[in-house]
């Protein structure tokens, strides 16, 4: 951690700043938009200057210069060319050469790991038996989060209703939800934008486990609040407010290990969410010390249940890790009415750069093995499967639904749709797009009414598609696609994979 | 005439199961009884949870764990052991053991008090925390075990050792691991080696006096000690060295 004051580094720009002369009128918006000081205005020159070095290629000043001077592009690899020491090795020696810290890093696994969904595609009638229009018919897409009995009984007589009442559910009305972003992590107007998306929508959203500011507890019937590790801002109020609460465990970009919001994020406003003086970090341990077990799992999601007297479905979110088919199994015997996977390509407001990228494995294995083992084990029914990490469009979703999933959790999605570029930089609470910041300066950048408006035409963009494409496999309920593998067919994948998977190769 | 707010009701919680005696219980509360008494309890967990207010319950028997985890309000006494998970994310309330408490006490609890006259167990207050005028006191009369107070962010831990013999001393290690918050007064000493990297060590001084004979007097109160005599002993305070212990672990 010794930085010598004269120590020169040896790191090159990344990105290249090119401004035509010919089209900058030195509005200076540049200047204004880059949280990472790349541009400045020298007045004697009248001219915008721009330093490469510290730019992150986040395109925040590109799409918002008025007269398109400026073009931002990957500078290419510095070094000679080396299919081992990529440039993004070599830029990792450097850096931890000259701070000796442990590389932070946000948003998602950008290693290139196999992405499934690319090698999996749909089925779709054809002669044999007829597609369904969905322009005419009706399609059916609500979803019940919650866990089913094993068999239904009806009273007798004239009585229509089961007998017994149903466990707890919670109807969505499209089988994709907001997956948990926390307040601090991200802004307050984020987490109002998705807030409201979610309940113009019919589906849900999560805090993370940030709390809850005051100011959306008139949206907990679409809210899911998260009990994690730190237990910040966890009262009985906050129980009361959601529509589901959710333990975390683990999450796919950082599994097995805790969280740091730095001190600089605990502003006055999210200290009160979180429940801790400002300036201090907000530390969640790696586990959750009182869950040592699937027996200590099952004590808290019952002492949840007891909080709640059995009014709502208590989930258990996880990082997909190799094991995790067994551990589902303990998850759904603890009593956990939804159980929620988080793959290898899942983001994160920070995390250990190695950590992210090497641990962990692909949502699409880890779904089709929980899934099977659970039909298998004879309890596929007693929860909810829910699953996020690395889902990019509505396509993703009904293969996911096909291999078993229950409802999607958008991240990255989410985000991407509010402005987000995926420059990585969500650590430096510096997002220039004001998404994964607290700074109240930036924060301003999404406006909650646009926000809101930017989620929901996403999400009624992937309903129309999802309708499309069950319509053109013939079916017009999502419920007869859960699980129903024989509508994917695997494209360039070996035997194991498709064993995994559970599907056959495109052609048989 | 007894109002029915201050109706004494006794619930006999033996045979029943932990979703029965506390569905009962919510079942008094709801009718207006304020105060409860529980007796022939064995093991049944999350007694006091979802009991929200003003309520009085005195537990007869052993309570099974998460005794008052997440609660908000009620005055708890346990005439008897508690087991683990005692005051788990408590958000207001007391809790007094007038006996033993098991490991995990006080985990994240946000506020409310919990006085155990003898020992408790393992990774006890980890991750107790403070906000505003929300700020939980745990005093254990006797010892604890190891990975006390980790990672601990806010509130008042007070370790007396009264059980503990002449000359013997605090068995526990690891206490106060990235601690970063709050304050840990104990009853005569503990070695360097016993404490995390992240703990300080410091005389009392006048605001710690007073918070610590505020607590000691509470805590005597409850099992009819004499509080001077548990203060003529010295204490050590520990306290958290940074309020942000992990902040130069990183690179940017």
């Amino acid at each position: 951690m010794a930085t010598i004051a004269t120590m020169k580094t040896f790191l090159e720009p990344r990105f290249r700043v090119e401004r035509d002369p010919e089209r900058c009128i030195a509005c200076q918006v540049c200047v204004n938009q880059c949280t990472f000081d790349v541009h400045r205005y020298d007045e004697e020159r009248d001219e915008v200057l721009s330093v490469e070095q510290d730019c992150v290629g986040c395109h925040r000043c590109a799409a918002f210069c008025p007269a398109n001077a400026l073009t931002i592009s990957r500078r290419p690899p510095p070094y000679g060319e080396n299919a081992n020491w990529s440039p993004g090795f070599m830029e990792d020696v450097i850096k931890q050469a000259e701070t000796g810290g442990m590389l932070l890093t946000g948003m998602g696994n950008d290693r290139g790991y196999r992405v499934y969904w690319d090698h999996l595609v749909l089925n779709a009638s054809q002669v044999t038996n007829p597609s369904i229009d969905p322009l005419r018919e009706p399609m059916e897409l609500t979803t019940f989060i919650g866990s089913k009995p094993d068999r239904v009984e009806f009273s007798g007589g004239n009585g229509n209703g089961a007998a017994k009442p149903l466990p707890p559910q919670v109807t969505l009305q499209l089988p994709v939800m907001f997956t948990a972003l926390s307040y601090g992590a991200v802004s307050l107007h984020v987490q109002e934008s998705l807030a409201r998306a979610a309940t113009e929508m019919g589906t849900l959203w999560n805090t993370g486990e940030g709390g809850l500011h005051p100011s959306l507890y008139r949206y907990g019937k679409n809210t899911i609040v998260q009990v994690a590790s730190g237990r910040f801002g966890v009262h009985p109020a906050y129980l009361d407010a959601a529509a589901i609460v959710e333990i975390k465990i683990g999450q796919g970009a950082k599994p097995g290990i805790g969280g740091h919001l730095p001190g600089e994020k605990v502003s006055e406003d999210v200290s009160r969410t979180r429940m801790i003086p400002t300036g201090t970090d907000a530390l969640s341990p790696a586990p959750q010390h009182d869950i040592y077990s699937i027996e200590d799992l099952a004590q808290l999601v019952h002492a949840l249940k007891e909080a709640t007297n059995y009014t709502k479905p208590v989930s258990v979110k996880i990082a997909a890790v190799h094991n995790s088919a067994a551990i589902a199994s303990g998850m759904v015997r603890s009593g956990a009415d939804m159980i929620v996977l988080d793959g290898l390509r899942g983001a994160t407001g920070a995390a250990p750069k190695t950590i992210r990228d090497n641990v962990g494995i692909p949502i699409e294995l880890a779904l089709a093995s929980v899934d099977t083992r659970l039909r298998q084990e004879g309890i596929r029914n007693l929860a909810s499967l829910v699953i996020c990490g690395g889902i990019r469009s509505s396509a993703d979703v009904v293969k996911a639904v096909a291999l078993g999933a229950d409802a999607i959790y958008i991240g990255t999605a989410a985000l991407v749709a509010l402005g987000c570029h995926v420059c990585q930089q969500c650590h430096t609470g510096k997002c220039p797009w004001g998404i994964c910041t607290s700074d109240p300066h930036l924060t301003k950048r999404i406006n909650p009414d646009i926000g809101a408006q930017r989620l929901a035409n996403l999400l009624r963009g992937w309903s129309l598609e999802i309708k499309e494409m069950l319509g053109g496999m013939g079916i017009n309920a999502l419920e007869s696609l859960r699980g129903n593998r024989l509508h994917l067919r695997g494209v360039g994948l070996n035997g194991t994979e498709l064993d995994i998977l559970g599907v056959k190769h495109a052609g048989s | 005439m007894v109002k029915a707010a201050d109706k004494l009701v006794k619930v006999d919680a033996a045979g029943l199961t932990f979703k029965e005696l506390n569905a009962r219980l919510r079942e008094v509360v709801d009718s207006g009884a304020t105060r409860l008494e529980l007796h022939n309890v064995c093991g049944q967990r999350y007694i006091g949870t979802d009991l929200d207010g003003d309520i009085r319950i005195d537990i007869y028997g052993t309570p099974g764990n998460d005794l008052g985890a997440f609660m908000n309000g009620p005055r708890i006494q346990v005439h008897g052991n508690a087991q683990d998970g005692l005051g788990n994310t408590m958000d207001s309330g007391q809790i007094v053991v007038h006996g033993r408490g098991g490991d995990i006490l006080g985990m994240s609890a946000r506020g409310g008090k919990v006085f155990v006259r003898d020992d408790v167990g393992y990774r006890c207050c980890i991750h107790m925390k403070e906000y505003g005028d929300k700020k939980p006191t745990v005093v254990i009369g006797g010892t604890a075990q190891d990975f006390l107070a980790e990672y601990m962010a806010g509130g008042v831990l007070v370790l007396l050792g009264l059980t503990l013999k002449e000359g013997e001393a605090h068995q526990a290690n690891f206490i106060g691991t990235g601690m970063h918050g709050g304050v840990i007064y104990i009853r005569g000493k503990v070695a360097d080696y016993q404490l995390g990297r992240e703990v300080g060590v410091a005389e009392l001084d006048e605001e710690d006096e007073g918070q610590l004979r505020g607590a000691v007097a509470e805590f005597a109160a409850c099992f009819g000690f004499d509080p001077e005599r548990i203060l003529s002993h010295g204490f050590t305070k520990l306290y958290p060295r940074w309020l942000r212990p992990y902040g130069r672990l990183y690179a940017y």
